[in-house]
């Protein structure tokens, strides 16, 4: 048999989620808040077999302590897949990266993202915003996922990057090759890696006959410890790392926002009405419905919560299921929009903090006011079907929601 | 009461930037985006809930409150 068509492992429907999980079960995709209860009432660390072997934390503490442990986990792989092919050299920095090589990587993308820099980013993202609900509003109705939240992200990225927001499209076909496809087919995650690769290939070539001053050519012009100019594969990696992270993640939060409030006609009035709770609902929407979740690479025998790791194995690093643990929040299954207390870890802890989170936060403040002003009043349209992305990032894939008071 | 004072633990610190954002008055942001106290970290009077709901919404606990 070749290598090109080997047989993936087959993922049969999970009966025993205690020690047989999948992330990639339908069950779990759909709905996966009371899984993580019974895991939890269980253990701090649940392990299954499938993914060649994984484990995953449940509680906040067990997460928490992972993430801060960089001798026992690496960042090499931060995708669990059915497969673990070599591990490429500047993967996605800084994400793929492991100390030391990470402090100045991330450093490189610290400033572009700091709050100061998104506030002058923001006026084009309300304007994104209203160009899409142009599009539809006239309709009474729309995809809030597909036609709303999915394209802010990524026009936003692009803007930032100095790349065409009209491929806003082809990017979108990417990330969905990559983080969901690509979890059982290694072939559509090359094919897409390899895509992406080419196209910013060609960008890099265009800014240096002709310099621009967007995120591409600050990225280029950076020089390492030693004034170097980065080589041409890191500044690629940190690219593909930037689309990637940029887009599917944000898409998700605005989508599970979005799919809240249109089933909670309470907590949507309520955000009418006072607009100034617009920061504790966005961290509270942050926490119940965060979007991400990373993965680690156990590279020495260790033990979290009294749980033995062996070596070798993969890490679900759940921070949304982090942020469902009421040992930490009182409540964590509701939606409380005006919490004030809220050390939520939907953007990570230690290092591996998303560099994005304040344009993340930015974005979903600004796609939830855009939307509230022109479409105070909507609801999830009964004769639609809401669903959800599989695998590392969580989010409705399609939303399909009416306007207007219910008659 | 006494005077309440922060200090932002540089070595815990990941610039998530929520005390920033929850007490503008109380921190500043470096150009990574790392935060750290305003002048000595003395709370002025009046702001003391804010320098507690920074405190409690740091992730990385970074964030230390004491009374003198
Ligand atoms: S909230 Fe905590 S981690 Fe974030 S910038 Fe402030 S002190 Fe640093």
């Amino acid at each position: 048999m070749s290598d090109t068509d080997r047989v993936l492992p087959e993922h049969p429907p999970v009966t025993d989620w205690v020690h047989d999980f999948d992330h990639t079960d339908p069950r779990w995709t759909e709905n996966p808040f009371p899984i993580w209860d019974e895991l939890r009432a269980v253990s701090p660390v649940v392990h299954t077999d499938r993914f060649l072997g994984c484990y995953l934390p449940t509680t906040y503490e067990a997460v928490k302590q992972i993430a801060y442990d960089t001798e026992h986990f690496s960042s090499r792989r931060v995708v669990v897949r059915d497969e673990r092919p070599e591990v490429q050299r500047n993967a996605a920095p800084p994400i793929t990266s492991d100390p030391p090589e990470h402090k100045p990587a991330k450093q490189l993308l610290l400033p572009p993202f700091t709050p100061d820099a998104m506030k002058k980013l923001e006026p084009r993202v309300r304007a994104i915003c209203n160009e899409l609900i142009d599009e539809f509003i006239a309709a009474g109705r729309c995809d809030a996922a597909a036609r709303y939240a999915k394209y802010i992200p990524v026009r936003a990225i692009a803007h930032m990057l100095g790349i065409p927001e009209s491929d806003s499209d082809l990017f979108i076909h990417w990330i969905h090759q990559i983080l969901e496809l690509g979890i059982k087919d290694e072939r559509q995650l090359k094919q897409a890696v390899e895509e992406m690769t080419a196209y910013f290939a060609g960008h890099i070539e265009a800014r240096k006959a002709k310099p621009t001053d967007d995120l591409i050519s600050t990225l280029m012009q950076a020089k390492d410890k030693t004034g170097q100019p980065l080589d041409d594969s890191h500044v690629l990696g940190s690219l593909r790392l930037l689309l990637i992270a940029g887009i599917d993640t944000t898409w998700s939060a605005i989508g599970s926002s979005l799919w809240h409030l249109a089933r909670t006609p309470a907590d949507r009035e309520r955000l009418v009405r006072e607009p100034g709770l617009m920061p504790t609902a966005v961290e509270e929407l942050l926490r119940a419905y965060s979007p991400v979740t990373m993965a680690r690479e156990v590279m020495k025998e260790t033990s979290i919560a009294g749980c033995p790791i062996k070596a070798g194995k993969m890490v679900l690093l759940s921070f949304p299921a982090a942020n469902r643990d009421p040992a930490v929040f009182p409540d964590a299954d509701k939606v409380v929009i005006d919490r004030k207390e809220n050390r939520h870890a939907a953007f990570g802890l230690g290092i591996h903090r998303c560099v994005g989170s304040n344009l993340a936060r930015m974005e979903m403040t600004v796609a939830l006011e855009e939307w509230l002003k022109r479409i105070p009043e909507f609801r999830l349209d009964p004769a639609g079907k809401v669903t959800w992305s599989e695998g590392t990032v969580r989010g409705p894939r399609q939303l399909p929601v009416l306007f207007g008071k219910q008659a | 009461m006494g005077k309440l004072k922060i200090h932002v633990d540089q070595d815990k610190c990941q610039g998530h930037a929520r005390c920033k954002s929850l007490a503008p008055e109380l921190f500043e942001l470096d150009e990574f985006g790392n935060a750290h106290e305003v002048g000595d970290g003395t709370v002025p009077e009046g702001l003391e809930d804010k320098a507690w709901l920074a405190q409690t919404n740091c992730p990385e606990i970074a964030i230390e409150v004491t009374e003198e």
